[in-house]
């Protein structure tokens, strides 16, 4: 999918949805098969411990028409391991991504490729004359604007963790 | 409810008592004992085993059967007369993917099951080791929840859980993934205080609110139905539901889930609504001004075309279920509470500020149902005759009738899935809950026979008849069995038209009568013989003045099943029927109904 794409996509179909749920075995796998088994296509998922190790948190990015996606959640919620699970509204809600890349140009030698990543605050993690390794972290519409941006250099390998988010401070949620 | 009374006591008894030492598989069998278990339906293997030999010591009577999705149908047929929970314990691999198939039905029936699977020991998980599945993995989608149990110091808390879980909330399927080193194991056993399950909150009563809302839609309707699920038979509400009708003088449908939650010789009873439903209760539900739908889940085979059910109807839908409150249909009043609590609350209401009597609030509506319910009956050909049809050609709908009349009232009927099982819910005439049993979500072929038995294990002191077909008949036949040698007595009518009749009317109907891949035989294999091969009395019934006879020869039957052979007429239909995606408008009658205005 074309970053443009994307980003429409996000304000039109995509939903993040995020769960807290036990921290056990075959979780996920119940999780997903709500997903799969209607055939809706996850675009990102992340899932980590929270501070009470517990429990994790699964962060969901998915295409589905919003009045198909109450359904989802009510039977995610059903499931035994489900404890709490919201939809977060993209304008209620602060979400980011990180984005690991590595591009076949040294950015000593590069002065666009320092230009991009000093505009974006992309940080250089390794580099060598012939490559450069760079992280942003950042909202996932600005993550995709990067890497369009990068369209320019020979990317050697790309790696984008999905999308996690908190309800904005003082929000309804 | 129970269990959670139970646990009460436990929670301070618990402390006190010493530890004892126990295998993982004592340690089982103890917390099965302690959830008041008294039979198992199972077949032991390989990773079972050491779960088996703790068994011979139990109090805990175990059903051998004679292939492990019988288990699964026996434990659901249990639970359904009982509402208790139906246990089973099979072995890993091929004894856990033969109970698939029952695991997926009780889900779709909401039937509170407890399956416990041997394992390959836990070092060998995921080694394709012998006879190894990744048991909860398949069974994922087609349980309410399941666990694999890796320390057996958590035996004694996931079984208090997985008995918890089936049976509060919706009921349904749960699955106990059991590694043989686990059930080896020695430990301290002490009996759990806490259940752990924080992502677990079942549904209980109505706010006042949503009361208060369904009350006003009640008060206003001019054309309202109560549209009754199996969910008002999970939640004992039949009571309460008998209360609901006297207070508001509504006519009730119910589903085939839901057979037996009202009277069928009710005069404000239109029947069962759906593809094979009467007449009247299809479209009552169609002309209605309000819905008021109690456990029940708008499936595809009650509400036809969705975009053409009901729409001129406001809907209150209560359900213990919140995800199914506007999963077809959006409801104006979403209750998620137990049935038995939200009718109360209800009835409550309605007892405080009294409505005015149903004839003089809806008779323009209670008289058009009761038009639609006296012409449109449930017919055919050679109805109300003694004997209709020749030798041969015995009318499966009299057969039905027959059986009946000649049984006690209390009597419990079980059915397979085809043209047989409509035929059952059609002309039985059910007056208790919990009288009947049968696959009606997912439609299992070969459900009646072992249902039949679990549900005669449960009510021992009732008669239990099956209705089965020879197509089904033959997918399950060999739990009869089990049934001789473990002394349960169930009876089994087979309505036999040499044919997967449900498939055929659907080829004679919608595909030119291109009998495709549908014909049995009537003679192969030769019932009677086969029944008595396995240990049952065994009877043939070709002519329609030997349908009562046989029935009471079979009823006076106590010491070993029964299997009458009836032959019947292949050519019959099931009438009313509302065509697969059709609109409910479009319900086809029995011919002889044809002419009559609608
Ligand atoms: C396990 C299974 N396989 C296939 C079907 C599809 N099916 C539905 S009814 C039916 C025919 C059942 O035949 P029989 O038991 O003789 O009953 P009848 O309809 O003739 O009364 C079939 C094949 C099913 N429901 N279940
Ligand atoms: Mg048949």
């Amino acid at each position: 999918m074309t970053p443009t794409a994307l980003n429409r996509a996000v304000q039109t179909r995509h939903h993040l949805v995020s769960a807290r749920v036990e921290n056990k075995a075959g979780v996920l796998l119940r999780v997903a098969g709500l997903f799969s088994r209607r055939g809706y296509n996850i675009i990102s998922l992340a899932v980590a411990p929270t501070d009470d190790e517990r429990f994790s948190r699964i962060s969901i990015v998915v295409a589905v028409e919003s009045n198909l996606l109450q359904q989802v959640i009510d039977q995610l919620d059903k499931l035994v391991n489900v404890v709490e699970i919201s939809e977060l509204d993209p304008g209620e809600a602060n979400t980011a991504e990180l984005l690991l890349v590595t591009v076949n140009a040294g950015i000593d030698t590069d002065a666009g490729l320092r230009g991009l990543a000093e505009a974006t605050g992309a940080v250089v993690v390794e580099k060598t004359e012939t490559q450069t390794m760079l992280r942003l972290v950042a909202e996932p519409a600005l993550l995709d604007d990067f890497e369009q941006r990068l369209r320019s250099y020979q990317i050697s390998e790309l790696q984008r963790t999905g999308a996690v988010a908190l309800p904005k401070l003082g929000g309804t949620s | 409810m129970v269990i959670r009374a139970r646990w009460g006591q436990t929670a301070h008894k618990g402390e006190a008592r010493g530890a004892m030492k126990l295998t993982g598989a004592q340690a089982l069998i103890k917390s099965l004992e302690r959830e008041g278990v008294e039979v198992v339906f199972g077949l032991p293997g390989g990773a079972i085993l050491p779960v088996y030999d703790p068994i011979i010591d139990s109090s805990i009577r175990h059903i051998l059967v004679r292939h492990e999705q019988g288990a699964g149908h026996a434990a659901e047929g249990y639970a359904q007369v009982t509402g208790r929970p139906g246990v089973a314990i099979v072995t890993s691999g091929p004894g856990a993917t033969n109970i698939v198939t029952a695991l997926a039905d009780a889900y779709m029936d909401s039937v509170p099951i407890v399956v416990i699977t041997g394992q390959v020991a836990t070092s060998s998980i995921g080694t394709d080791a012998f006879q190894e599945v990744d048991t909860t993995g398949i069974t994922a989608s087609v349980t309410k929840h399941n666990w694999l149990v890796t320390d057996a110091n958590d035996i004694a808390r996931v079984v208090a859980e997985a008995f918890h879980v089936a049976t509060t909330g919706r009921p349904g399927p749960v699955l106990i993934d059991f590694p043989k080193d686990v059930a080896n194991a020695t430990i301290d056993y002490v009996e759990p205080t806490v259940l752990d399950l924080p992502g677990y909150h079942p549904a209980g009563e109505p706010t006042p609110d949503e009361v208060t809302a369904a009350y006003a839609l009640l008060r206003d309707a001019r054309r309202p139905v109560l549209y009754v699920g199996g969910g008002v038979l999970k939640a004992n509400a039949a009571h309460e539901l008998a209360r609901l009708v006297e207070l508001t003088g509504i006519p009730v449908v119910t589903t085939l889930m839901a057979r037996g939650a009202f009277p069928d010789s009710h005069e404000l009873h239109l029947g069962m609504p759906g593809m094979h439903g009467n007449f009247a209760a299809v479209t009552a539900l169609q002309h209605s001004d309000l819905l008021v739908s109690l456990g029940a889940r708008f499936d595809d085979r009650v509400t036809g075309r969705v975009e053409d059910f009901a729409t001129g109807a406001r809907v209150i839908h209560v359900d213990i279920d919140r995800a199914e409150l506007g999963k077809v249909r959006r409801a104006d009043v979403p209750i998620a509470a137990d049935c038995r609590l939200a009718i109360s609350a209800m009835n409550a209401h309605l007892e405080r500020a009294p409505l005015a009597p149903g004839p003089e609030r809806i008779g323009e509506w209670l008289s058009r149902c009761k038009d639609w319910k006296t012409r449109f009956p449930y017919t055919y050909d050679g109805a109300g005759d003694r004997a209709p049809g020749g030798i041969g050609r015995i009318k499966p709908q009299f057969v039905v009738e027959e059986l009946r009349r000649l049984t006690p009232r209390d009597t419990i009927l079980v059915s397979g899935v085809g043209q047989h099982q409509m035929w059952a819910a059609q002309h039985w005439g059910f007056e208790e809950p919990r009288s009947w049993v049968n696959s009606g979500g997912l439609g299992t072929m070969g459900f009646a026979v072992p249902a039949a038995l679990g549900a005669k294990v449960g009510h021992p002191e009732k008669m239990v008849w099956a209705v089965d077909g020879d197509g089904c008949f033959q997918m399950t036949a060999q739990e009869l069995v089990t049934a001789t040698a473990e002394q349960i007595p169930i009876k089994v009518a087979i309505l036999n038209n040499a044919y997967l009749g449900m498939v055929r009317q659907w080829q004679h109907m919608f595909y030119e009568q291109r009998y495709s891949e549908v014909y049995l035989s009537a003679d192969l294999p030769d019932y009677v013989l086969w029944a008595e091969a396995m240990g049952c009395v065994g009877i043939r019934v070709t002519d329609p003045k030997d349908v009562a006879a046989a029935i009471e020869r079979a009823n006076g039957i106590n010491d070993r099943p029964v299997v009458i052979d009836f032959r019947t007429d292949a050519m019959e239909q099931v009438f009313p029927m509302v065509p697969s995606g059709a609109s409910n408008d479009e319900i086809l009658v029995h011919p002889s109904q044809a002419d009559q205005p609608r």
